[in-house]
């Protein structure tokens, strides 16, 4: 008996530790995995060609990534740039000076929300915001444009964000104790005094790790922003312009074009990078989380 | 040179609260509640509380778990305008101010109490900047002045020695007794007349009850205190005066002596009984 369970506890003790080097070892691989399949093209045009140029000419084994990397930083900075504040300042409301039944109410919302699939919005985002952005923004600024563009991109990866960050957000402020809020009002402080120093500096990880997955979340979204972006290979700071993401540049050319020499190995090296730029995007936010916790 | 100056006034300012507290008799009240009740929705919390407590006495309030200790003295300082279901009506006069009056300003109002609850909760900021972040709302702007009062507020609940070498570390390097001193620091910075300390030592080891309960005894002849606590003993060794309350109603309340060795009403003398 006793034995059996000794037995019983070895195995389970294995298969934990199976399934965590698993987890830990599977980024790992698929790292590893695309670095391999990227490699013919690394050997052949080297890493300083790649990243440094910005001609797109696969025909003439020209690979210049600079476009798509540029696109992708700039459709995520805009959809940061609208999402952060809104979804920020939200969840504040909702959990500090909404009535408890507000929040009741929204929190199934926003789940419903978070849960729509992308190509709904994508969808969403051809029939609103593209025409949005041809008949309103671009007139205001004496600009002709499809519709289809950076902007466009922007914002509506922006609303795909705000319920996924929302959530978060209010997740890490209601994990402040009530009892905080109340000794700074006891203190003689103001409700938004209370806010700020108690319940907003608290959370402080909590709100930098929302924004980072929100950040990752919006960089690597794909199919959204593929159908609203244009999809077209420019480098131009104007966001009314087109522009093509590295996950659309994936997504619109695997398994076509192959018979271009070194075509695979060139999405291979986009998939390489999206993997390696949301990587960084995470460490970058984890050392700030590390850095306010040892304030 | 500023620093002297600095000290002088204060001084002057403690020569002038002794003056103060020569002049008044004995038994003089800081607080009078009358007909005060509380509902949550269709619930009573507190069923017309009539109480006076006496200037610079220690006023434990004792009862069972539920009666509406912490909703009483959530109500004195206005906490319970943080809860929407909460309606709250009576009066309570602070020397003939009437804190439930609504046009009053809650934030000079809730500095006239220092709140100590159940556990520490310092703000996410260091040691020093805790107690300063209570000077600072009481309007304090001056760094040298701040800086004098962080010390003298800290030596007031002996913490100064124990924490003057870290200063800007965070208050979670503390012990839990040491963290409970650190908040009533910073009550006490910004000057209030009253204590409520709500089950204070609940969370904390023999050791830093004892202390904080010596603070309490030291700290009773500049301030007036409210006392929550579960402790039987405790309420012997430091009230002056004891409220039991029960459902929501003051059942008995007199000197810790009448209280104590001679409780007239049965509830009370069933908590006693199982109190000891
Ligand atoms: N915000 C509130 N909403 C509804 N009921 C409350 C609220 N606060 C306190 N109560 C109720 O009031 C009663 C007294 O609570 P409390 O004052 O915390 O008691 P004590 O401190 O004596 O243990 C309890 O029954 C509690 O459920
Ligand atoms: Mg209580």
């Amino acid at each position: 008996m006793y034995l059996r369970r000794k037995i019983l506890s070895r195995m389970s003790d294995a298969w934990m530790l199976i399934t965590l080097a698993m987890i830990i070892l599977l980024p790992l691989i698929i790292g590893v995995a695309l670095y391999f399949r990227a490699s013919g093209l690394l050997q052949n045009t080297g890493l300083i060609h790649l990243l440094g140029t910005s001609e797109w000419l696969p025909h003439e084994k020209k690979f210049g990534f600079v476009p798509f990397i540029f696109s992708s930083l700039y459709v995520t900075t805009l959809a940061f740039a609208f999402s952060a504040p809104i979804s920020f300042f939200a969840a504040i409301y909702l959990t500090q000076f909404s009535h408890g039944r507000m929040l009741k109410i929204m929190q199934p919302v926003i789940d419903i929300l978070a849960g729509i699939p992308s190509v709904v919005y994508g969808v969403w985002g051809i029939l609103v915001i593209v025409p949005f952005v041809s008949k309103v923004v671009a007139p205001a600024f004496h600009f002709t444009t499809s519709g289809y563009s950076i902007l466009a991109g922007g914002m509506v990866l922006a609303v795909m964000c705000i319920p996924y960050m929302l959530n978060m957000l209010v997740e890490s402020f209601l994990t402040v104790p009530q009892g905080l809020k109340e000794a700074s009002f006891s203190l003689g402080a103001t409700a938004w005094e209370s806010v700020k120093h108690a319940v907003i500096r608290k959370s402080f990880p909590g709100i930098i790790s929302s924004f980072g997955l929100g950040m990752a979340k919006a960089f690597g979204e794909t199919l959204a922003v593929m159908m609203v972006v244009g999809n077209m290979v420019k480098l131009s700071l104007n966001p009314l312009e087109a522009g093509y993401p590295l996950p659309a540049l994936i997504a619109n050319n695997f398994g076509e074009m192959m018979s271009i020499p070194m075509y695979d190995s060139a999405l291979m090296f986009a998939a390489f990078l999206l993997f390696i730029i949301i990587m960084a995007i995470n460490l970058i936010f984890r050392y700030f989380i590390y850095k306010t916790q040892m304030r | 040179m500023t620093l002297d100056i600095i000290k002088n006034i204060e001084n002057s300012e403690i020569l002038l609260t002794n003056c103060i507290f020569e002049e008044v008799e004995k038994n003089e009240t800081i607080l009078k509640i009358e007909n005060l009740n509380v509902y949550a929705k269709k619930e009573h919390i507190l069923k017309n509380i009539n109480l006076e407590i006496p200037k610079n006495k220690i006023t434990v309030l004792l009862g069972p778990s539920g009666c509406g200790k912490t909703t009483l003295l959530k109500s004195l300082n206005r906490l319970t305008d943080l809860y929407k279901e909460l309606k709250v009506s009576g009066h309570i006069f602070i020397e003939n101010d009437d804190i439930l009056a609504s046009k009053q300003n809650t934030s000079v109002l809730r500095q006239k109490m220092g709140l100590l609850s159940q556990r520490p909760y310092p703000l996410p900021y260091s040691i020093y900047k805790n107690v300063a972040y209570g000077i600072k709302l009481k309007g304090i702007k001056n760094k040298k002045l701040i800086e004098f009062n962080v010390e003298k507020k800290l030596r007031e609940v002996g913490l100064w020695e124990e924490v003057k070498d870290r200063l800007h570390s965070s208050p979670e390097s503390l012990s839990i007794g040491q963290q409970q001193r650190l908040c009533l620091a910073r009550g006490l910075a910004v000057k209030p007349r009253i204590i409520l300390a709500d089950e204070p030592t609940s969370a904390l080891d023999p050791v830093s009850s004892k202390i904080i309960e010596n603070l309490f005894k030291e700290l009773k002849k500049h301030y007036t205190i409210i006392l929550v606590t579960h402790v039987l003993r405790q309420a012997q060794r430091l009230a002056d005066h004891v409220v039991f309350m029960n459902y929501g109603e003051v059942i008995e309340q007199g000197s810790s002596k009448e209280i104590f060795s001679n409780p007239q009403t049965s509830q009370l003398k069933e908590y006693l009984i199982e109190g000891n």
